[in-house]
């Protein structure tokens, strides 16, 4: 027999620099403004507050720009003007108030390159992110939703859908303009006027989009956006004009909302954390379902309501996926967001990075085992290289606080039983993942998950067609498909 | 001589037994010519949590039952009050002759019921989809129980009002633990003695009476609870979703200052089921 | 002896796992979002030239054809640093008159054999087919595994006959070609992997395609094969080269399938010895491409001549 057995049995692949890509530097320019006013009633308005806070770049932790302070009465303005607008707005024959959508779609992809370059400054995503999911599925839901416009008495068999009125919005920072749109299009299609507000750290492509809104025509008052902290989306969530409150978020801040609407009669949908378990069974396509995995909790830096984070592994194969793991992890190029090759960038904030080292400090407090990619971080901005957690178990802070960063959990399963036992051991639930060759188990698990959106053989995927949102303090309601859109109209 | 006739005890209905209150607590109902009724249990919030174990443990088997079996079940409940419509009118009205209303009410529920043991198998269909995502994956959003619900019902027609908001939950798979009219408990009593011989699982409806401004802070916060269905005033509105926030509940609410026809076709059908199902969408991929 | 399969495709399905369809093609999406510039591009349009084996399987090639394309594969380009193809392969036919021209040449010769591209012939025809190629002076055997038997679960007689052709080759590299477009599953295409693999020296190959089916080398292809490469290296440490064969035919391809390389096997790989493109035309447009970097200017096509279209 020919092959022969090399001298050292301990096989390694060597990943290194024998063909090192040059930066790639995405050149588009974000024409991000030196400072950014509030868009209240169709114009762009020095707030009250006169204060102005700096938006920080993660990428080199340098300031882009300035984000105007709403205060209480900037935010009554903002919600005066959307009153004001409501009437003819939900009086519009639905195709009409559908064009602009359709208008507002088209303009998104017009510019597309341009707001993923100011996203990716803005919020530390990589460009290859910002350019292939945010922007492409930020102008996806307005496209969606503008057909809806015209099509409400389709929506809720055996009734009809009236606006609610004004409705205020709250979005995080993970996916600022992508959230954006999930907000804005179905409240829009459905004849309500809007006070938005996008997350302090992540305002610049909403302020970006305010500007486009003027471009599309959109009568003044229906889209109100105002910038700030939590401060002002305090007054926003609490505005007695608001009909519905719309909130992405931490679940702490969920509840706290869901406690200062009491007994106002508004209605609410929340879209909070996740600790989702990534299950993965000895009969998986398993180099598919490595990638899944990288997919699941790397994707956006882990910034993601939704991520695996963690993972459960059939005793049989552990081994095997993890060492899989590593090898994949070792070519996840870390590093400048703006790089076209970067596949995980820079964390949102320095605040999100020290929680993150926190509760990576807690992980080995606690004894799991760490790994992590061997990657040089740029020594300006906010990094931290994507982490694996082994011997981890249900008792740790690592496998049940969600962590919102690039860092995985590893726990282990037997059974199908107890996979989904060890699954559903937490108090979110707004997605799962399964991994296996037989169709029969993944309908079975999928039941069984107490989630509302379950990936089998694939993860974190989303669509303007699909309803998402989660089960328990995950938050309720859905955005999306027509159950989404359902959420901001009511029943006549 | 005349007879001294028996008089019945009420028991709540609690995980298919009859219990009173692990207390000991009771209150005296009185009927219409101001005699004497019953002592109805005062049930406290341990019972509340008993119950919630109850449903608990019927949930997975409740939740798992077919759509079709659901609808059977629900049927074979309509059957049995059917049966018992002239006693159910009586219990509406103690200590007196059954008026029109009272049966009318009967009536209204009887068909409330199956009104629902129809919709068992179709509200999956129309509030589910499935969706043209745009990736090459199959993706679908089907319903599914939200868990336990609790129920606060409201004084006022004690039995149509109970059946309306227990119902479209039972419908959509949940288990319910029930809190009925305090002031009007004897209809809860009975149809807690139906549902025990009607085909219904136990544990799948807790029937408990008392003192609701006692129970109120528990049904708000408990955390096995998974949504509530109340009539409430502004103040329980306010207290129910303040408590509900903590473990993020489902909170659906009627207000009770304003009066609810409770006949109204409204007060019945699919939305209603809708307020007690999460939906859960699924992807795969589609490939060889 | 490494392990025989004896059992059923169904078997060695399961034991080598599945591929899911959608997951490799997304896998593979990513590789193309690579941005290769500057330096980093020059350098790998040179190992992709080093890497071709640059081919001609034409019912009407020639003496005089394979002669011009063994000078084209050992000076691609009159600019200097421009390296030599890695081999030429030609038909078993052709193989003496690419030996007179190459002469001691570095270029390897690679001969298809075994009846390319069917293989539809008696085992003993195509094991003196291969003995009569490396007699005249082939350096690497292109074989083509029975697809038939292979799809009628006769995996044994597959792999036999793998480990037939490989004796008969000697010294000779043997590159097995498992005609991906025949096999049309990811399942089936990494199960024949591995079949073939067990009976492989380390250096040996394992190849995509013909170029003579509709459908050639893709990047899900390749990335199913190199995946089996790396799990077959893990678990016996012994390393199997990769080549995908036609339908590569520009630079921006090929570039990506080395991220792949790259990205899935390591630096290790990204030598001749270890992935090979088979492919023609494929030569002419990493030389334009070189050419742009080297001059800052788009070239014309017609400057880099003897475009041949057999792949």
């Amino acid at each position: 027999m020919a092959s022969k057995k090399p001298a050292n049995p301990a096989r390694e692949l060597l990943f290194g620099d024998l063909w090192e890509f040059d930066p790639a530097p995405e050149s588009a320019s974000p024409h991000i403004a030196p400072r950014y006013d509030l868009f209240i009633n169709g114009k762009f308005t020095p707030p009250r507050s006169k204060k102005y806070l700096a938006s920080i770049s993660p990428r080199d932790a340098s300031k882009l720009s300035e984000i105007a302070i709403a205060n209480a009465a900037d935010v009554d303005a903002a919600y005066k003007a959307a009153a004001a607008a409501f009437p003819k707005w939900s009086a519009l024959p639905g195709a009409e108030r559908g064009k602009y959508l359709f208008r507002i779609a088209r303009l998104l992809q017009d510019r597309a390159r341009e707001f993923a370059v100011a996203e990716t400054l803005d919020g530390g995503k990589p460009i290859r992110e910002s350019r292939d999911f945010d922007l492409p599925m930020a102008a996806a839901h307005f496209f969606h939703h503008a057909g809806w416009a015209d099509k409400l008495a389709y929506a809720a068999p055996g009734r009809s859908l009236a606006p609610l009125g004004v409705v205020g919005q709250v979005i995080p920072w993970n996916f600022p303009l992508l959230m954006l749109a999930w907000k804005l299009a179905p409240a829009l299609a459905c004849g309500n006027t809007v006070v938005l507000k996008p997350a302090e750290t992540t305002s610049i492509t909403a302020m970006k989009f305010a500007a486009l809104l003027g471009e599309a025509g959109l009568p003044p008052g229906v889209v109100n956006i105002i910038t700030g902290g939590g401060d002002t989306g305090h007054a926003v969530v609490t505005h007695p004009t608001a009909a519905k409150v719309a909130f992405t978020g931490s679940t702490a801040v969920g509840k706290a909302i869901q406690r200062a609407l009491a007994g106002t009669g508004k209605r609410l949908t929340l879209e909070l954390g996740g600790k989702a378990a990534n299950i993965v069974f000895e009969d998986a396509p398993l180099d598919q379902a490595v990638e899944g995995i990288v997919n699941a909790i790397f994707f956006n830096q882990g910034h993601v309501c939704c991520a695996g984070s963690r993972l459960l592994v059939q005793e049989s194969i552990a081994d095997d996926v993890l060492r899989k793991l590593k090898l994949r992890m070792r070519h996840l190029r870390v590093g400048d967001p703006l790089d076209k090759n970067t596949d995980v960038g820079a964390i949102n904030s320095m605040a999100q990075l020290e929680r993150i080292r926190a509760l990576v400090q807690s992980g080995l407090d606690e004894g799991a085992e760490l790994y992590q990619c061997p990657a040089s971080l740029p020594s300006k901005g906010f990094y931290f290289p994507p982490t694996l957690f082994s011997n981890v178990t249900m008792s740790q802070r690592i496998a049940r606080e969600e962590i919102f960063g690039p860092v995985l959990s590893i726990l282990t399963f037997r059974t199908p039983d107890e996979a989904v036992e060890k699954a559903n051991n937490t108090d979110y639930g707004l997605s799962a993942g399964v991994w296996t060759d037989k169709g029969s188990r993944i309908l079975k698990l999928s039941s069984e998950l107490r989630a509302g959106v379950v990936w089998a053989n694939t993860y974190n995927k989303f669509d303007p067609t699909s309803p998402f949102g989660g089960y328990k303090h995950s938050g309720f309601g859905r955005e999306g498909g027509r159950q989404g859109l359902l959420e901001y109209a009511q029943l006549v | 001589m005349a007879r001294l006739p028996i008089l019945k005890t009420p028991k709540c209905l609690v995980g298919g037994a009859f219990i009173r209150s692990e207390s000991g607590g009771v209150y005296p109902i009185h009927d219409a010519t101001g005699a004497f009724l019953a002592n109805f249990p005062q049930c406290t919030r341990k019972d509340l949590r008993n119950a919630v174990e109850a449903a608990a443990k019927a949930l997975p088997g409740w939740a798992a039952r077919s759509a079709y079996n659901r609808g059977q079940i629900l049927y074979r409940l309509a059957e049995m009050l059917e049966a018992r419509a002239q006693e159910m009118a009586e219990a509406l009205a103690p200590g007196r002759k059954p008026s029109a209303d009272a049966l009318r009410e009967v009536h209204a529920a009887i068909d409330r019921i199956t009104h629902y043991a129809g919709w068992s198998d179709k509200f999956q269909g129309l509030l589910g989809s499935v969706n043209p995502v745009a990736s090459p994956h199959f993706n679908f959003t089907v319903t599914e129980p939200v868990g336990i619900v609790g129920v606060l019902a409201p004084e006022e027609r004690p039995l149509l009002a109970l059946l309306s908001l227990l119902l479209p939950i039972i419908t959509g798979g949940n288990t319910v633990v029930a809190l009925a009219s305090h002031s009007q408990p004897l209809p809860a009593i009975l149809l807690g003695e139906m549902l025990a011989v009607s085909d219904l699982p136990a544990g799948v409806v807790n029937l408990l009476t008392g003192n609701r401004a006692d129970l109120l802070p528990t049904f708000a916060t408990h955390a096995h609870l998974r949504a509530l269905s109340a009539v409430a005033d502004a103040r329980e509105r306010t207290d129910l979703q303040t408590g509900a926030a903590d473990s993020v509940k489902r909170v659906t609410l009627l207000p009770s200052e304003s009066p609810i026809d409770w006949f109204a076709e409204r007060q019945q059908g699919l939305y209603h089921i809708r307020d007690f199902v999460e939906l859960k969408t699924t992807w795969h991929p589609v490939g060889a | 002896m490494p392990p025989r399969s004896t059992a059923s495709l169904r078997a060695l399905i399961l034991e080598a796992g599945p591929v899911d369809q959608v997951g490799i093609e997304e896998r593979v999406q990513k590789y193309a979002t690579r941005s290769i510039k500057k330096n980093s591009k020059v350098f790998a349009l040179k190992l992709a030239v080093s890497m071709l084996d640059l081919t001609t399987l034409e019912g009407k090639d020639t003496p005089g054809k394979v002669a011009s394309l063994c000078r084209k594969a050992q000076r691609p380009h009159h600019t200097p640093d421009i390296p030599h193809t890695a081999a030429v392969c030609v038909y078993s036919a052709l193989v003496r008159h690419a030996r007179r021209a190459l002469g001691k040449s570095p270029v390897r010769i690679a001969s298809v054999a075994t009846a390319f591209p069917s293989g539809q012939t008696p085992l003993a025809t195509r094991l003196a087919e291969v003995r009569a190629a490396v007699a005249d002076g082939a350096d690497e055997i292109d074989m083509v595994i029975n697809r038939g038997a292979f799809l009628a679960g006769e995996i044994a007689l597959v792999q036999d006959e793998i480990a037939a052709v490989r004796e008969a080759c000697g010294q000779a590299t043997l590159k097995v070609i498992l005609e991906t477009s025949e096999l049309e599953t990811y399942d089936n295409i990494r199960a024949a992997s591995f079949l073939a693999m067990r009976v492989l020296r380390n250096g040996d190959f394992i190849k995509t395609s013909t170029g003579k089916t509709s459908s050639n080398a893709t990047l899900a292809n390749n990335q199913v094969m190199l995946d089996a490469i790396r799990d077959h290296f893990l678990a016996t440490g012994i390393e199997i080269a990769m080549k995908p064969a036609g339908g590569i035919r520009t630079a921006k391809q090929a570039l990506t399938f080395l991220v792949a390389v790259k990205e899935t096997l390591g630096d290790a790989w990204l030598t001749p010895a270890r992935y090979r493109f088979g492919a023609s035309a494929l030569l002419n447009d990493l030389l334009r491409q070189l050419e742009k970097e080297r001059t800052g200017h788009y070239q014309a096509p017609y400057s880099f001549s003897e475009a041949s279209g057999s792949y």
